[in-house]
């Protein structure tokens, strides 16, 4: 081969100041650096997280073993759905992927020192830690926390019939604002780091997926969060001030209401045209990562890398106008359904090619079945399965007898609550190494794969045909009625019991990380032997400020895996073209 | 390995599950069978993906497993490959959405010559009016509720003074299209009969409506599908769908508007059961305490 | 090279074996300056809502009484335009350096949107006391809702303000001051065209 001359440009861009702590809280409590930031965000993220696990169980207990549990009235089982929906949705997946894995990634594989708003970082944190305590302080005021289920849809939302609609209601709300005011200061670091504090070389193209995920979930979010801002403040107004932008002229507790005008519908449209990107913003992180763990540890490049971009792109924009398909049955002008099917399933065509070029990727790889593997196979069961049920709840008729039924439930935990997880799960054994520079146990490890993948499996799997049957969601118990066999209740004590199992196993995982970061096995530097910059740093695990006293220089792409030339099976985006070792070139 | 063996059990699993499951939609008894005809397409078309997905997913990872002596292929991307996948898939879509909207369209047209019964819920029971001997319901407003007046139908509308109002098991005939207008006082509900398939939310301060032909005679329950607070799950209902001769039996023993205005019934009275709010749900608290 | 073409760009080593180190990020624009950009396009979004959801109630509701619009808006409209066209000429003499005009000009805006600030409380005052309670009308209702975020955004800006005035003050760092006031005057020219556009809203409907 020709030799090669590389000319590096100088920096365009003066390297900025870095923040240095001054003192152990700086460094460690009010820190400014990424990826402490991050590790703030993961824990809180988690910890209200497994709140939102255990709401699930008592849920499940009260639907596996109806009359059973005394300690279950029907309004504690509605304030166990709604705050497991919005524990899970809002304060664990869009925290922990652009709060956990944005801080700790995008600075470290797009060779940046740091965020570019350290400070407003900071805020970030304390503004969504304020918010997470308010939302646990709903559960101790009067009434308790409110039952409206996380679409908080009013007038329910306020109304007296619904359980914590005194306190409850109010603080959920005002937890919400909070919630987006500190996102908006993260946001805007992750967008900008990106655009502004790439390393030399880095073009747009040259970004891992995972930066790439991230970057257009932020960008969504950033335009989605306003719509849940104006939301909830209309709708404190209505509460507290008794206006009328939501609430109609209605007839409770046996006297007319004098309200006038309002409409339930707009709270909804606002509601979902948060609501449906708000499922992309925790999706295209989780499509970033699996693409490069994926690639990673089948030592293959990614398949079609700019169609990867393309689609991620092409979903963000496509999200926003998706939103009135959870809305069929809402009441809303009927012939909007024609409309929002035929967005939703254009939707499908960018998403469906994604999941072909994963398969795509496996195809002539040469696949190490590790641990992150595994979850990262398993994601893909787990989102395909919800992406081919979104089919038919996308599609406007068909959604007509499945909606708000069982159906649903299982639809969304399959497509946005387990594969998503599962990425969480793919990216902490994977990362976990660069961040402690400790391995995670395998053993446990595989047991914790195994129990979790193929019980969720086994959960959600058979749910979906109780929504066949007819049986509704949100409901404390079926009782009797006409349509809905005894064998159903068979069925739902199965999936109560595989969802203690599966429980348990995160409880093996949780031991797992803690004994593992203090006591686990050393970890070599770069284990996967990846390209991307975050295994390239001067210190391993990487110190503060990342990369030393250079900043890296991009040469090529982050998916170098078995090019024919070279000589080890993968070549890091920041080895100097004369630095490859090159096979001999047969004359 | 054990991972390819797994992808194919969960593909056999899931298919064997789906034909053997006694879990499967209720005998329909209207006539939205074209609902389920296009279920079934849906079935089809995602099944035939899903199962050729991960059999070829768990070929990969048999066929490319580990092995030091080789190297992975190294092919950034093919082209024509991804245009073949974005076609077919985009055919699979149009053959998704075409009986998709087709049956939509179906679904928001109601014939002229379906008869109009309204339905109404609050917190949390169900009421249904028939528009009496004109076939026309009288208008309503919120403002006119009160204990005596249920429904809220204007005093002074002629169209609603023989108006039936049925606070008990809803009847219906067979074959003969009906367009319900869904009415809510409070907050959000929605009129549910599985065997049905039609639903649709109702809104307090809307009109909303769905229409269908109840095909079978039979006792059929009517659920709320929208969260609608603390009694949501009890919120229950019955429909009898009937022959014409029982169904016009039935239509005799209900009574109209005026006659329940004038007090004429003293069974109506008391069981147009408005027992405030709070009492229903101290009875609610009472029964799970 | 436009956005369009770089997300084109095939990212793989090309068959010539030459590596063309390409450049960064794009120097256009400073960090600060992007995110505030950013910024912007969010409340834009949320600017839209508000407004597209004034619209659709006023529509969906016949019970829209519209709120008279107290005179002093008109006053507090000139003043905050008076504000921005200071921020203007702050940016103007930071742009040429001249730190004292810099500290007059600001002082003169900031001072300014107090006094907007003011007027705004108390056009919503007048409204009260005649009557024209939050819960009577939705009317009312988006009247103290708009004014009030508007506002909220205009406090946000104050504190970047000060931090810039005592900046000045201390005379530290003129690059510093020069991101910093250039910032404010694109935030305060924003805020005066979202003020524009809710106050021809109020006046209309």
């Amino acid at each position: 081969m020709a030799s090669e001359t590389v000319v590096i440009p100088p920096a365009e861009l003066p390297e900025v100041e870095l923040y240095h702590a001054k003192s152990w809280i700086t460094k460690y409590v009010f820190s400014q650096d990424a990826k402490v930031i991050a590790i703030q965000y993961s824990g809180t993220a988690v910890l209200i997280g497994l709140v939102g696990l255990v709401l699930s169980w008592l849920m499940r207990l009260q639907l596996g073993f109806p009359e059973t549990f005394s300690f279950i009235d029907e309004s504690e089982y509605l304030q166990y759905v709604t705050l497991h929906g919005m524990i899970m949705v809002v304060y664990l997946l869009t925290a922990l992927f652009l709060g956990g894995f944005g801080n700790y990634m995008i600075p470290l594989m797009v060779g940046a020192r740091d965020m570019v708003f350290p400070y407003a970082n900071m805020l970030s944190f304390w503004i969504y830690l304020l918010s997470v305590l308010i939302l646990v302080a709903s559960f101790f005021v009067p009434g308790g926390p409110t039952g409206a289920g996380w679409t908080l849809y009013p007038p329910q939302a306020i109304t007296s019939g619904t359980p914590g609609s005194d306190g409850g209601i109010i603080l959920m709300l005002v937890s919400l604002v909070f919630f987006i005011i500190g996102f908006t200061m993260g946001g805007l670091n992750y967008a900008v780091t990106v655009l502004q504090a790439r390393a030399r070389g880095m073009t747009l193209m040259m970004m891992p997926l995972t930066v790439w995920g991230i970057f257009v979930a932020t960008i969504l979010a950033l335009f989605a969060f306003p719509a849940l801002l104006v939301a909830s403040i209309m709708m404190l107004f209505d509460r507290i001030l008794d206006t009328s932008f939501f609430i109609p002229m209605i007839y409770e507790m046996g006297e007319v209401i004098p309200r006038e005008g309002g409409s339930p519908v707009l709270f909804q449209h606002l509601f979902w045209f948060f609501g449906h990107p708000e499922v992309y913003i925790v999706a295209l992180p989780a499509f970033g990562i699996v693409s490069d763990v994926i690639s990673t540890h089948a030592r293959k490049a990614i398949f079609g890398y700019r169609m990867m971009v393309w689609a991620i792109i092409a979903i963000g924009g496509l999200s926003f106008i998706v939103w009135a398909h959870h809305m069929y049955v809402s009441g809303m002008n009927p012939y909007f359904g024609f409309f929002f099917a035929t967005t939703t399933l254009i939707i499908a065509i960018p998403t469906a090619l994604k999941l072909y070029n994963w398969t795509l990727t496996l195809w002539k790889g040469n696949i190490h079945m590790t641990v992150p593997m595994l979850w990262c196979i398993a994601f893909i069961v787990t989102f395909l399965n919800g992406g081919v049920t979104g089919l038919f709840l996308g599609n406007v008729s068909v959604d007509v007898p499945l909606s708000d039924t069982m159906f649903v439930v299982a639809h969304f935990h399959m497509v946005m609550g387990v594969a998503p997880i599962f990425v969480i799960f793919a990216a902490i054994y994977h990362w976990f190494p660069l961040a402690t520079g400790k391995m995670l146990n395998n053993a446990m490890g595989q047991f914790h794969f195994w129990v979790t993948f193929v019980g969720a499996y086994l959960i959600y799997f058979p749910m979906h045909y109780l929504g066949f049957v007819g049986v509704p969601r949100r409901y404390y118990e079926i009782g009797e009625t006409t349509f809905v066999p005894p064998s159903a209740a068979d069925l739902n004590a199965f999936i109560t019991i595989m969802v203690l199992i599966v429980g348990f196993a995160q409880v093996v995982f949780i031991y797992n990380l803690l004994t593992s970061i203090f006591s686990g096995k050393k970890s070599e530097v770069n284990p996967w032997k990846a390209t991307t910059l975050e295994w390239q740093t001067s210190e391993f695990p990487p110190g503060h400020g990342n990369f030393g006293d250079e900043l890296p220089v991009v040469y090529r792409w982050a998916y170098e895996y078995g090019a024919p030339e070279n000589v080890d099976d993968y070549v890091p985006q920041n080895i100097h073209p004369d630095k490859v070792a090159r096979k001999p070139i047969a004359e | 390995m054990l991972m390819a063996v797994v992808l194919v059990l969960i593909v056999v699993g899931s298919v064997a599950f789906h034909l053997v499951s006694p879990w499967w939609s209720t005998p329909i008894a209207s006539n939205w069978g074209s609902i389920d005809t296009t279920i079934d397409i849906t079935f089809w078309i995602t099944g035939v993906v899903y199962v050729v997905v991960l059999l070829f997913m768990a070929y990969c990872l048999y066929r490319f497993r580990y092995n030091p002596q080789r190297r992975s292929e190294y092919q950034p991307e093919n082209h024509k490959l991804e245009l073949w996948l974005s076609g077919l898939t985009a055919l699979g879509v149009v053959g998704l959405l075409t009986p998709g909207l087709i049956v939509w369209n179906d679904y928001i047209t109601p014939p002229d010559e379906a008869t109009e019964i309204e339905v109404v819920a609050k917190q949390w029971e169900w009421g249904f009016r028939l528009p009496g001997k004109d076939g026309v319901l009288g208008t309503t407003n919120i403002r006119f509720m009160n204990d005596e007046n249920p429904f809220g139908i204007n005093p002074d509308d002629p169209a609603g003074q023989d108006d039936l109002l049925i606070d008990d098991d809803l009847h219906l005939q067979t074959d003969k299209p009906i367009k319900f207008l869904l009415r809510a006082f409070d907050v959000l509900h929605n009129f549910y009969v599985p065997q049905f398939r039609a639903k649709m939310d109702m809104v307090p301060g809307m009109i909303t409506y769905i229409w269908l032909t109840p095909n079978r005679a039979d006792t059929f329950d009517i659920l709320c599908a929208e969260l609608c607070g603390i009694g949501h799950s009890s919120m229950r209902g019955i429909v009898v769908v009937e022959n014409v001769a029982d169904y016009e039996q039935w239509l005799k023993e209900q009574i109209t508007f005026s006659q329940s205005m004038a007090g004429l019934n003293k069974k109506i009275k008391s069981e147009v059961k408005l027992v405030s709010r709070i009492q229903d749900k101290q009875a609610l608290f009472s029964v799970h305490d | 090279m436009s956005i369009l073409s770089q997300l084109r760009e095939k990212p793989w080593p090309q068959s010539n074996g030459a590596t063309v180190l390409k450049v960064g990020p794009s120097i256009l624009r400073t960090p600060t300056e992007v995110g505030l950009l950013f910024f912007l396009a969010s409340i834009t979004g949320l600017f839209t809502l508000l407004l597209i959801s004034y619209n659709g109630r006023i529509l969906l509701g016949n019970d829209w009484v519209p709120v008279p619009d107290p005179a002093i808006l008109w006053i507090n409209t000139a003043i905050l335009i008076f504000s921005s066209i200071a921020f203007h000429r702050a940016r103007k003499h930071a742009q040429a350096s001249k730190v004292i005009g810099i500290r007059k000009n600001l002082l003169v805006a900031g001072l300014l949107t107090f006094g907007f600030l003011s007027g705004q409380t108390i056009a919503s005052l007048q409204l009260y006391e005649l009557g024209y309670y939050v819960s009577n009308n939705p009317a009312n209702a988006f009247f103290y809702l708009l004014t009030g975020i508007h506002a909220l955004h205009l406090i946000g800006g104050l504190f970047v303000w000060m931090r810039t005035q005592y900046r000045v003050q201390l005379g530290v760092d003129l690059r510093k001051i020069k991101v910093s006031v250039e910032l404010c005057a694109i935030y305060w020219h924003y805020l005066l065209v979202v003020w524009l556009i809710i106050f021809v809203l109020l006046l209309t409907t």
